[in-house]
């Protein structure tokens, strides 16, 4: 009925959509999988249940709290409303210091415990992740 | 104070000239004459000449010290090395503008001086486009970021470079990386040219490509560039962290990868012309969307200087025109030349075709995973982040069909390639990578299915590049070293993931700290003062399984101007691998945090993406 040249064209139209809709398909999916949630030290507090999902947790270093020892760092992260503690063994940015922001990403173990796997490097001194600026205008 | 004043002036009577040469131009179109006007040219190096006088106030500003100037004040201190001081007049966000500036009407010039054997209208409608772009980006500078703002009373001392940024690599790096952005902007308004004056026809895919490819080169060297500093200045260590800047870079290198095959296809074809025209504009509008979401601080990096939202929504209108205008272009004036050709599945065009579906798909995944969070913001004020384990996933299985294609298509024939499907020796080097690979893969405790297939494939067409060196024709020379390069660029990336390995550890001086394989000692640490900043070194004595002993010493520079502690790994780097040593402090000066990672195979990733980048310039050597 129609010529080669139309089912031809028709073919390549429909290949063309197939793999637009697979690839569309697929990047959300996997979006779903591999998306971290920031939250704030208050946000975890209000946490009804503890997923196992990686998560970034936001906030200033509480001054005083950083404790180190030969394999583990630990130190406290804080939005001045709530807290959570954090153990991290890696490498730790230049710009890492109490009383700075600092963002950290990792899993929780409770409400209170975050086993952290990254620490988030800064480029400046000045710099505060808007996350870290945002929860703290916030309170 | 004077130089300021002169940069400033220089600048005003730059876009002057450039406002001018928009009637000459358009005056130009009605006159019946072959070659364009004198006027043009004399408008158009007037044009260079100002800017060029304006870029080089400033550079002397920075020279000088010139703390009456806001940027040089802002950005630079009279203890910092006069290299740097120099590079520091890009190292801002108003003063690379002007860069930028510069190399958009130093192209412009080129162009207009290289292209003089091509229709005299189609020259001429690529002027006033890329004078539109020209124009936009003078009221850029001078409404919202004037490099040449005044502070009275002159401060004595400036606040400084912020030190990561005091780095030769880094000092080149971005110059290159604006030449291959700004390059696209030839490439997009020749194109909106070519659509108006009906000439999109291979000889006009000739003369674009030579612009695809000096774009694609320096955006290709720009980004390497990019990464070996971050490998050794941020502490990353590695090559590629899939941080939503470096995405920004790659995905108009991704798009002008697609348009270098693409534009081949129209020139010896004459196919694919729309699919070009598409892929052309794509690539300086998403070169702008990366300025875009960079500059006006959207997105955090390094690279946000001071955010200013006038800044954002001056960009943002400016690249809604843009493209409002190309679109209403191509939609009005665009005519397909029907030429019927014929093709048949398996062809070089066809897989040329291959190529740019797998360009698009990169290209869209790279382009969803950095807007997605941004959008999400937006609507849900909802806080995400995406991180390297999406595009592996995404990214990584199509590798392996992506470099199946590469290893067979280029050696196919236009129009139609009759395929033996017992070719001897594909299926004998075949057999031989996997060979190789098995005796790779046996010396690790790796054995899925999936890192087997990654490497055999990528042996298997790292041999195919090699291959192609021996066939006789030299026909295209530039496309076997990039494709060479590029297979050895991607071999080189599958074994480091394979062997690399690290050690992260908390370590006093004088300790000794015990990993599966061997040992770290910590010896001293010495402290000294240079110039700009203090200097800790510490010395390190590694042990492993083979008892070769290696020192490493990693610095902690403590900069005086602006405060801030930056560390610098130690890398020993040989042919077969890097052994990387980083090292902070954390709190007090009792422990440091160091990172030790052995890295196979560095220096190969960073030279073998050069010699992909530097093959397609030896398309111009060639003509000679």
């Amino acid at each position: 009925m129609y010529g080669k040249k139309v089912k031809l064209r028709v073919l390549f139209i429909s290949l063309l959509l197939i793999s637009v809709i697979l690839s569309i398909f697929l990047i959300l999916k996997s979006l779903e999988e591999n998306v971290v949630y920031f939250l704030s030290p208050t946000e975890i507090r209000n946490l009804t249940e503890i997923e196992n999902k990686k998560i970034r947790i936001g906030g200033m270093v509480k001054d005083n709290s950083i404790v180190i020892d030969s394999e583990n760092i630990s130190f406290v992260i804080t939005d001045f409303k709530n807290e959570i503690n954090v153990n991290y063994s890696g490498l730790v940015p230049n710009l890492f210091k109490e009383g700075k922001g600092v963002v950290a990403e990792g899993f929780l173990k409770d409400k209170s415990l975050l086993i952290a796997e990254k620490i988030l490097a800064k480029h400046d001194e000045n710099y505060m992740p808007p996350e870290v600026k945002e929860a703290l205008e916030k309170k | 104070m004077f130089f300021s004043q002169l940069g400033y002036y220089s600048l005003i009577c730059g876009l002057i000239f450039s406002v001018i040469l928009v009637p000459i131009a358009y005056k130009d179109l009605s006159i019946a004459k072959t070659s364009i006007s004198s006027n043009i040219f004399i408008f158009t190096s007037l044009q260079l000449i100002f800017v060029f006088l304006s870029f080089i106030c400033l550079v002397i500003s920075f020279i000088n010290s010139d703390f009456s100037n806001e940027i040089v004040y802002n950005n630079s201190h009279t203890t910092k090395p006069l290299f740097y001081k120099i590079s520091g007049t890009w190292g801002n966000h108003e003063g690379s503008l002007l860069l930028c500036l510069l190399i958009l009407v130093l192209f412009i010039f080129i162009f207009l001086i290289t292209s003089k054997r091509e229709p005299k209208k189609y020259q001429i409608f690529t002027l006033l486009f890329q004078e539109v772009i020209i124009i936009g980006f003078f009221l850029f500078l001078l409404i919202t970021s004037n490099p040449f703002n005044h502070l009275f009373p002159a401060p004595k001392e400036g606040l400084g470079l912020n030190p990561i940024l005091q780095d030769p690599l880094l000092a080149i790096h971005p110059p290159i990386l604006y030449l291959g952005y700004i390059g696209s902007s030839i490439v997009l308004s020749s194109s909106i040219a070519a659509i108006i004056q009906n000439y999109v026809n291979s000889q006009w895919a000739k003369n674009l490509k030579n612009w695809v490819i000096i774009s694609w080169f320096f955006l290709t060297i720009g980004i390497v560039l990019g990464s070996i500093w971050a490998y050794y200045e941020l502490g990353w260590g590695g090559f590629w962290f899939w941080d939503p800047v470096e995405n920004i870079s790659l995905m108009p290198w991704l798009c002008l990868t697609a348009l270098v095959h693409s534009v081949i296809v129209l020139e010896k074809r004459s196919m694919l012309a729309t699919w070009t025209l598409i892929l052309s504009i794509s690539s300086f509008t998403l070169s702008m969307c990366g300025t875009f979401l960079v500059r006006s601080g959207i997105l955090n990096s390094v690279h946000a200087f001071a955010n200013d939202p006038k800044r954002g929504v001056f960009i943002l209108i400016f690249l809604f025109l843009l493209i409002i205008i190309s679109l209403f272009i191509f939609f009005v004036f665009y005519k397909e030349i029907k030429i019927e050709q014929k093709s048949f599945l398996f062809s070089k065009e066809i897989s040329i075709l291959i190529n740019n579906w797998f360009m698009m798909y990169f290209l869209s995944v790279v382009l969803i995973g950095t807007v997605y969070p941004i959008f999400l913001e937006v609507i849900a004020n909802e806080k995400i982040s995406v991180g390297p384990p999406f595009y592996n996933k995404l990214l990584i299985p199509f590798l392996i069909p992506f470099l199946f294609f590469m290893s067979i298509g280029p050696s196919m024939k236009w129009i139609r390639h009759n395929i033996k499907l017992i070719n001897v020796r594909l299926i004998l080097l075949f057999l031989l990578s996997s060979f190789v690979s098995y005796l790779i893969l046996i010396r690790t405790n790796l054995n899925t299915l999936f890192t087997t297939i990654l490497l055999v494939v990528s042996i298997y067409l790292f041999f195919i590049t090699v291959r192609d060196f021996f066939i006789k024709n030299q026909k295209n020379f530039s496309q076997k070293i990039s494709h060479f390069g590029f297979s050895l660029l991607i071999l080189s990336i599958v074994l480091n993931g394979i062997f690399s390995s690290e050690v992260i550890t908390n370590i006093k001086i004088g300790e000794k700290y015990e990993f599966s394989n061997g040992s770290i000692y910590f010896e001293n640490i010495k402290s000294s003062k240079k110039q700009n900043y203090m200097s800790f070194v510490g010395t390190f004595r590694i042990i492993e399984n083979n008892n070769k002993e290696i020192l490493l010493r990693p610095e902690l520079r403590i900069f005086n101007q602006p405060i801030t502690i930056t560390s610098e790994a130690d890398i020993k780097t040989n042919f077969i691998g890097d052994k990387f040593l980083v090292m902070n402090l954390v709190k007090g000066n009792e422990y440091y945090n160091i990172r030790y990672q052995t890295k196979p195979f560095m220096i190969w990733i960073w030279l073998s993406a050069i010699l992909m980048g530097s093959g397609a310039l030896t398309n111009f050597f060639k003509r000679r």
